[in-house]
Order: C-alpha cells, then sequence, then structure tokens
C-alpha cells in the first residue's frame, strides 16, 4: 500500500457511501447535496490518477453546474421540504439487478487486474491533453459543438410555454 | 498504484446508479442516479488512461472529458423535459406517466 492507494481508498470510500445516500435518502435537496459530497470524492480519485484537467472539469461542470441545474428542478417541480415517504418504488427487482451489476462489473475487472502494480502515472498538464484533443479528436470536438448547440434550442423549444400557438 | 482500487469504486459506483435508476420514482432522482453512472464510467477511462499504454496517449481523458459534456447537455434536456411534464401534470413521478392516453388526448383538442 503506498500514499497513493491510502488516498484511492479513503476517497473511494467516501465517494461510495455519499452515492449510497444519494440513492436511499428520502429527502431530495439532501440527495443533491450527497451528490456534491460524490462527485467532489471522484475528482480527488482523477487528482491521484494524474488527470488533473479532468478532475477541475469536473468540479467546474459537474459541481458547478449540473448540480445548481438538478437544484433548479428540484425548486421549480415544488418539491416538499422535509422527507417525503413515495420517493422509492417497492419491491426488490431493482436492488437485485443493481447489486448484480456491481458485483458483476466488479468480479470482473477484479479478475483482469488483481493485485497488480502499475507505475505512478505523470502528471498529465493540460498542454498534453490538448494538444492530444486537437491532432487526434478533432471531429468529434466540433460534433460536440454542434450537439450542445442542439441541446441548447432543444430545451428553449421543449419549455417555450404553449399558448404561442393559439 | 494498484489500478484495482479505482475499477472497484468504479464498479460500486455503477451498481448503486442502476439501482437508483430502477428504484426511483421522482424524475429529478432518476437523473442524479443517472448521473451517478456516468461518472463511474468517467472513471473507468481515466483509470484506464493511467494504466494502460494506448495507441493514442491520453485518449481516455479526452473520451472523459467529452462525457462531462455529454452529461451536460443531457441535464439541460432532461430539466427540460421535466418542467414540461411538471406544466402538464402537477406530478413528476415516472411511474404514473400513461403514454397512451396522451396521444388520446391530443387528438381529441387538436
Amino acid at each position: 500500500m503506498t500514499s497513493a492507494d491510502v488516498l484511492l481508498v479513503a476517497l473511494g470510500a467516501v465517494a461510495v457511501g455519499a452515492a449510497f445516500r444519494v440513492v436511499r435518502t428520502p429527502h431530495l435537496v439532501r440527495a443533491g447535496l450527497w451528490l456534491v459530497v460524490t462527485l467532489g470524492a471522484v475528482a480527488g480519485v482523477y487528482l491521484v490518477v494524474a488527470a488533473e484537467l479532468v478532475a477541475w472539469v469536473q468540479i467546474l461542470l459537474y459541481v458547478g453546474a449540473v448540480v445548481v441545474l438538478l437544484l433548479f428542478a428540484v425548486m421549480l417541480t415544488r418539491a416538499p421540504i422535509g422527507a417525503s415517504a413515495d420517493l422509492d418504488r417497492p419491491g426488490w427487482a431493482g436492488a437485485l439487478v443493481g447489486a448484480g451489476a456491481g458485483l458483476g462489473l466488479g468480479a470482473l475487472l477484479v479478475d483482469a487486474y488483481r493485485w497488480h502494480r502499475v507505475p505512478a502515472p505523470v502528471p498529465g498538464t493540460a498542454e498534453r491533453l490538448g494538444s492530444e484533443l486537437f491532432q487526434h479528436w478533432v471531429l468529434p470536438f466540433e460534433v460536440l459543438s454542434v450537439l450542445l448547440l442542439a441541446a441548447l434550442v432543444g430545451a428553449i423549444v421543449i419549455s417555450r410555454p404553449e399558448r404561442a400557438e393559439s | 498504484m494498484h489500478p484495482v482500487i479505482p475499477y472497484l469504486i468504479a464498479a460500486v459506483l455503477f451498481g448503486l446508479g442502476v439501482y437508483g435508476v430502477l428504484t426511483r420514482r421522482n424524475a429529478v432522482l432518476l437523473l442524479m442516479a443517472v448521473e451517478l453512472l456516468l461518472n463511474a464510467v468517467n472513471l473507468v477511462f481515466v483509470t484506464a488512461d493511467a494504466t494502460v499504454q494506448a495507441v493514442l496517449p491520453a485518449s481516455g481523458q479526452v473520451f472523459a472529458l467529452f462525457v462531462i459534456v455529454l452529461a451536460a447537455a443531457e441535464v439541460g434536456v432532461g430539466l427540460a423535459l421535466i418542467l414540461a411534464l411538471y406544466r402538464r401534470r402537477a406530478s413528476i413521478a415516472v411511474d404514473e406517466i400513461r403514454l397512451e392516453e396522451e396521444v388520446v388526448e391530443e387528438g381529441v383538442t387538436a
């Protein structure tokens, strides 16, 4: 166990514990706040495996924008304050499928990697990632910008009030 | 560094996300569980990039960036859909949506 491993285990425990609260808590707003903890811990894992730019983009976009959007959705749909009893569907099917997916993937990955060690990755700079992005992945990058524009226009069209027709 | 640790974290996050998607009734909580799924996939991408010698270096991180952008677009459109649903039904419980009934309603009003 190196110090990187200890950090990974600690951050992973935080991420998994908070994710469990996200899918189990009866408070709508608290689910959003636990999601912030999960995403922050995952960003910490990115930092440990030397993906600095991805970690900061994660903080900026996920914690900064996506969670705020989700909390807006909670507020705009007039979610009740406090615990609500009817947030979960009854039954064990979801737990069974979720546990099956998690355990299956975990078994697959543990079997593939065992307890192998790899040398600590070199700290990646944004320059290296940027040159890679604009040398080999230019076309997907441009397509993605078109997709963002389409999503923007689509969101505006969908959420527009309908009285414009009449 | 033992790469199996972040991989295991990703597997557990994915399982929790699947559980959330299948169990939650509120559409906003459903979106949160989908975010957990996307984060698990991102974690696998970034860890694979740090541990496997790929033909194109750093492409795992590039994929992770793409997935983050897609997640942002998905949440934007998802929020618009949830608001439209709420305006129409005053409820965003996903198991109360009746698709067939909606079609008939449209035909009558049009």
